[in-house]
């Protein structure tokens, strides 16, 4: 993985530098709430429902053994004991206070790590594949490129203060596993007829109000001009975005008020005329950055059938718990934060140290954190698969759901966000109840339930096969359920199926859902594609059916 | 008399705003003026026999000011809430596309230390900082940052960098 250079290392200690004084200046009243709040959001702390919540970056997922073990220490040290995984790679931690934070960033500095712009209207953290270097499917690493968007992005002059926040996500495989369609900026790496690495360029994708699919708006753009062209994008938004309006602020509504065509005519405009004065990505400097993500030290081997008299738990969990690795005799391993009973990507610092550990016995001492809330571990030989399993499973992280019904997406919802509108994490605990039986969801194949506690959609409700979205409804909590979203190569948004229905009826209402699916799927047909062949009218007639008329 | 930060120093402003200062003894003073007035009144300001500044708003369009880049040797850039961030474009675009080389002023209620050190990577060199603002501590914040990753605008201060343009 990427190692900090002297530059690196120094931007980060100067950063934590200047917001312990920003700190210092707010606690001792010389800076307004209204001052700091811009200066402490792009530093990625919140002020929440309960305390404040710090929400650190884990470029493009990738974490080494000791930052995680760092991350339980912190936890630990400055929090309850635990953490939570978001669906854009970051982890936040719930309950610090906030004249500790300034420690909190300067003990991530001495493991590379930081919580720069994981908050506020700047450009995010990137994002990528989860499976980046390990899939089989995959054109080329995209995490070089991440990496180089991190640092041209961090703490970049012009794009201090954007109308609001911008989200880049990269991707070597058309099986999109970083759901790149529904970022501000999509990357989709692809090759010339010379065999020169490139993107497609999507812009305007984006969740929360009206939601919207990215747009193609560069068939190839030449990795040299990746910096560029994202400078053009970053300016014409900043120059022409709304700053009105916080809800039409979004990159998505300039390049709809515009229409697609001519937001990407004024790149192209922007993007010439920058031509002189524009950031050149040097070959020496991809070389140099490319050199960090070689392929760890591989032993030769063959691919060996592990499950062979092996307990059904086992084999479960290779099954839906592990991946095929483009290299024979390896295997991605999933770690499961799907627990049963635990709110969906919630670690404790135990789970962390174990977990760290493992990796480094196991898998290069490399842990990945994947979009849908889970950790992964990318390179384990597949004869010290059943050991993973064994030491997993004595940490709660071996949960053979990947995939299934109960491996939802949800966001921290009512019990700490103070954007909330529902409590995301008892609906989750009782799907959780509901569909218990592991058989059953086996049965049921894959399902992708996405979960928001409000509009903003953390949860990526909207892309979810089965989508839930808290709404507020005269001091109570309602649900919203959609279906038919998708991501992972095929990008959709999910349909309405009607009125929103009360806390205690939602999981009774995916049951509803699941009935009909078992009535009326064809042979390996999964629930999305149920939904798509036969519509929403029979879903619709029996979620809303009498008690008497369902039964 | 009002002071400024100006090429790292703490300075006497020697500028004047069109209106918003009071007038002074000396014959045609340096003199900034909206974008607006200067438009306004083009016979009046073409006239002047001072130096001129022209002080534009976020709004307005960097490449429509062809006329003002010749005539004006400052122009100033208004900040005037925190979460404003298009004058940070303006300034790199004045300096890297129009080659504009004479005094690039931040103004307004936003213009304190902790934006400071972004500006002056955009190519502002002088910030006349907002009312209560310790010019001490802007001067400071100039220093605060030793390395970046990206180029800074033409005539910005060097530092140790990734991207060179």
């Amino acid at each position: 993985m990427y190692r900090y250079d002297d530059i690196d290392q120094t931007l980060v200690a100067e950063r934590v530098a200047e917001f312990r004084d920003q700190t210092r200046r707010f606690l001792a009243g010389e800076l307004s709430e209204d001052e700091f709040r811009p200066l402490r959001l792009r530093n990625g702390l919140y002020i929440q429902r309960h305390a404040p919540m710090l929400r650190i970056a884990i470029p493009y997922g990738l974490l080494s053994s000791t930052q995680l073990r760092k991350l339980g220490d912190i936890a630990h040290r400055y929090d309850r004991d635990y953490g939570h995984f978001t669906t854009r790679q970051n982890l936040q931690l719930n309950w610090p206070t906030l004249a500790s934070v300034p420690d909190i960033l300067a003990d991530l500095a001495t493991v590379q790590m930081h919580a720069i712009q994981t908050s506020g209207n700047c450009v995010r953290n990137v994002t990528a594949d989860h499976l980046a270097g390990v899939a089989p499917d995959e054109l080329d690493d995209p995490r070089p490129y991440c990496e180089i968007i991190r640092q041209w992005a961090t703490v970049h002059p012009e794009f201090t203060y954007l109308p609001r926040k911008f989200k880049i996500a990269v991707t070597g495989s058309p099986a999109d596993r970083a759901a790149s369609e529904v970022h501000d900026v999509g990357l989709h790496m692809r090759r010339d007829a010379q065999g020169e690495i490139g993107f497609e360029v999507l812009v305007g994708g984006g969740l929360g109000r009206a939601p919207a699919i990215g747009q193609v708006i560069r068939d190839f753009l030449p990795l040299k001009d990746l910096l560029s062209y994202l400078e053009a994008i970053l300016r014409v938004y900043n120059r022409y975005g709304r700053r009105d309006n916080i809800h039409k602020a979004r990159i998505k509504v300039l390049v709809k008020s515009l229409g697609a065509a001519q937001f990407r005519d004024e790149v192209e405009a922007e993007w010439r005329s920058a031509r002189a004065d524009a950031p050149h990505l040097a070959q020496a400097e991809v070389d140099r950055v490319r050199a960090f993500f070689k392929p760890p030290p591989y032993e030769s081997l063959a691919d060996i059938d592990v499950t062979a008299d092996r307990e059904p738990k086992f084999r479960a969990w290779y099954r839906y718990n592990t991946r095929s690795h483009r290299v024979p005799g390896y295997r991605a391993v999933f770690v499961s934060l799907k627990a049963h009973g635990r709110p969906p990507g919630d670690m404790n610092s135990a789970q962390m140290a174990a977990l760290a550990t493992l990796a480094e016995e196991v898998s290069f001492g490399l842990i990945r954190v994947a979009h849908d809330q889970n950790l992964l571990l990318a390179d384990v030989r597949q004869g010290d698969l059943y050991a993973t399993w064994q030491a997993l499973s004595r940490e709660e992280l071996a949960t053979a759901n990947i995939g299934t019904l109960t491996d939802m997406i949800a966001c921290p919802g009512l019990d700490f966000c103070g954007l909330a509108n529902a409590g995301t994490i008892s609906v989750a605990r009782n799907i959780q109840k509901r569909f218990d039986d592991l058989d059953y969801l086996y049965d049921l194949g894959e399902i992708e339930i996405k979960m928001s506690g409000c509009m903003n959609a953390c949860g990526h409700h909207h892309v979810g096969h089965i989508g839930i979205l808290g709404v507020e409804k005269h001091g109570e909590e309602w649900y919203q359920i959609t279906l038919g979203g998708s991501v992972n190569g095929f990008t959709a948004l999910g349909d309405v199926i009607g009125p929103s229905v009360p806390q205690q009826a939602v999981p009774e209402t995916i049951e509803r859902i699941i009935e009909v699916y078992r009535e009326r799927r064809a042979e390996s047909e999964r629930l999305i594609d149920t939904y798509r062949r036969i519509g929403m009218a029979p879903f619709k007639e029996r979620v809303y059916a009498s008690r008497a008329e369902a039964a | 008399m009002r002071r400024v930060l100006k090429q790292r120093e703490i300075v006497a402003d020697d500028w004047r705003h069109f209106e918003a200062d009071a007038a002074t003894a000396s014959h045609a003073p340096r003199l900034i003026v909206p974008l607006k007035e200067l438009r306004a009144n083009p016979q009046t300001w073409s006239a002047y026999e001072g130096p001129l500044g022209v002080r534009i708003g976020p709004a307005d369009k960097v490449e429509d000011l062809a006329a003002e880049l010749q005539r004006c040797t400052l122009i100033a850039i208004e900040f005037p809430a925190p979460t404003e961030g298009r004058g940070y474009t303006q300034g790199r675009l004045l300096r890297g596309r129009f080659g504009f080389t004479g005094e690039l002023r931040a103004v307004g209620a936003a213009v304190k230390r902790d934006i400071i050190f972004a500006l002056a990577r955009c190519g502002f060199d002088t910030f006349e900082v907002a009312a209560g603002e310790d010019l001490a501590a802007c001067a400071a914040a100039l220093e605060r940052y030793t390395v970046a990753y990206q180029r800074g605008a033409p005539g910005s201060p060097p530092l140790r960098q990734r991207f060179s343009a």
